[in-house]
């Protein structure tokens, strides 16, 4: 067990746990907060993807000490923003939405890109999305929803 | 009674380490995923765990005489987008896993991984680094191919930490690094390729290769490279089938779910072959 202090959706939280625990478990099982969803389990899918300090990692690979002193963004804390809006409702009018368990990362993962580079080509996006896997949609109208939001949502980032 | 530890200064990480056996956590991109457990459980360490990654005093890149240093707990993306990064480094993290893993990967827990197919150790094969290990007894300097010694084992004791890697600054007039995987993103390397020239007035001053997961440790051979150093680029280009000749025996690769050892071998000797006749 350990202390560990983290913000998490914008609140303060202090919690004595073991740090091993995987940060995906915490925040679903703990908070409640399963739009993080589970895939590979491995770093591999970006189905659990959140923000730590606004850059986007898998929680299903970050121990719970490793997030002490941080800033936790979920998609659940992230959809109260602006900028979600813009991207969630550029990926729904592009049709980059098919089953959806993987929408909420590839949100987050959008997010991380933006913040970065407001303004990315079609091969900045690709790369900024190649950790988020979709079995449905084949990428394209996804590329596209983040070019959509990019120019939506000029001056947010 | 297991007794996992967040530390809050490198000193005081130092005195644990230095009192009992700790696993050190970086990044955990690979502790999280070698020690894995079921869905919703804690992965399983038969040792405690100390927690390196939000170390702060750890995470930086500078120029110091001569060298770039870098403090092991800097995750990779930082690296990616810093102008001290020696080119070669930003080319083999590039194209190492995404984002989301290179804003936890370290090149320190490469190097404490160990694997043959890590992406960043040809790098620092090439480049000569060193690596800073520091204990409570001191500092130790060892250059890159003493620290590693097999597939998943190296020299770094029980109660060293690595501190810092230092890169001596230095010029490359052509320089590739080559992963072949099976996919662009998130793929383990199959093989892969680095090669360095300095070539100034037609003659060659430095000639480095290195080769990833083609041998039990990162390949690279300083009395093979001396040979060609002093030689026009037309020599150089002229000796390509005796230089390939001279690594052949040391490419002895193995096969494993990602590929055969013939694959590797023969892919490997293309990339110097087609290195060296298009320089
Ligand atoms: C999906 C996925 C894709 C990947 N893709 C690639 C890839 O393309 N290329 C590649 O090379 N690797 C890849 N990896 C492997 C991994 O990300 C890298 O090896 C990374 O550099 C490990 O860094 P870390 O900080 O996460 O290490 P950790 O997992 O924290 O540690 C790894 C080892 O190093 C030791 N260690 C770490 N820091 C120190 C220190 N300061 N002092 C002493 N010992 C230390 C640890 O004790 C441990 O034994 C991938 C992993 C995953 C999960
Ligand atoms: S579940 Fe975390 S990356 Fe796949
Ligand atoms: S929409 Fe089904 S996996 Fe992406």
């Amino acid at each position: 067990m350990a202390k560990i202090r983290f913000k998490l959706n914008n609140k303060m939280i202090e919690i004595d746990e073991n740090p091993n625990l995987r940060l995906l478990d915490v925040l679903r099982d703990k908070f409640g907060f399963t739009g993080v969803k589970e895939g590979c389990g491995e770093g591999e899918c970006g189905a659990c993807a959140i923000l730590i300090n606004n850059d986007v990692v898998n929680s299903c690979i970050v121990p719970l000490g490793n997030v002490n002193g941080k800033e936790i963004m979920t998609i659940e804390g992230f959809s109260l923003s602006e900028k979600f809006d813009v991207i969630s409702s550029s990926f729904a009018e592009e049709g980059a939405v098919q089953c959806g368990i993987c929408t909420p990362g590839m949100i987050i993962a959008s997010e991380s890109l933006l913040n970065k580079n407001p303004k990315p080509t079609d091969e900045e996006i690709r790369i900024g999305l190649s950790g988020n896997l979709c079995r449905c949609t084949g990428y394209n109208a996804i590329v596209k929803a983040v070019t959509k939001a990019s120019k939506k949502g000029d001056g947010l980032w | 009674m297991v007794k996992n530890i967040i530390p809050t200064s490198l000193n005081e990480a130092l005195e644990l380490l230095n009192d009992r056996p700790f696993k050190i956590m970086a990044g955990g991109t690979d502790l999280m995923v070698q020690r894995r457990a079921w869905s919703q459980t804690p992965p399983e360490f038969i040792e405690d765990v100390l927690y390196i990654f939000n170390l702060e005093e750890l995470k930086y890149i500078k120029e110091d005489k001569g060298f770039i240093v870098i403090g092991s707990t800097t995750p990779v993306e930082d690296l990616l987008h810093n102008d001290l990064t020696p080119f070669l480094l930003k080319e083999a993290i590039g194209i190492m896993a995404s984002p989301a893993l290179r804003h936890m990967a370290t090149i320190a827990g490469n190097i404490g991984n160990a694997s043959p197919a890590g992406d960043t150790l040809p790098i620092l094969y090439v480049l000569d680094a060193i690596i800073v290990l520091e204990s409570i007894e001191g500092i130790r300097e060892l250059p890159i191919n003493e620290v590693i010694t097999g597939p998943r084992k190296h020299v770094i004791k029980q109660n060293e930490i690595i501190k810092e890697i230092k890169i001596p600054i230095s010029v490359y007039t052509d320089s590739v690094f080559e992963k072949v995987g099976g996919r662009k993103a998130d793929a383990i390397s199959k093989l892969s390729f680095t090669g360095a020239v300095n070539i100034k007035d037609d003659k060659v001053l430095d000639f480095r290769i290195a080769f990833g997961a083609v041998s039990a440790t990162i390949l690279r051979r300083k009395e093979i490279e001396e040979k060609y150093v002093g030689l026009t680029k037309e020599e150089l280009i002229g000796k390509v089938d005796e230089i390939v000749n001279e690594y052949d025996p040391f490419i002895r690769p193995i096969d494993d779910q990602r590929s055969n050892k013939e694959y590797r071998k023969t892919v490997a000797l293309n990339l110097l072959k087609n290195f060296i006749i298009t320089l």
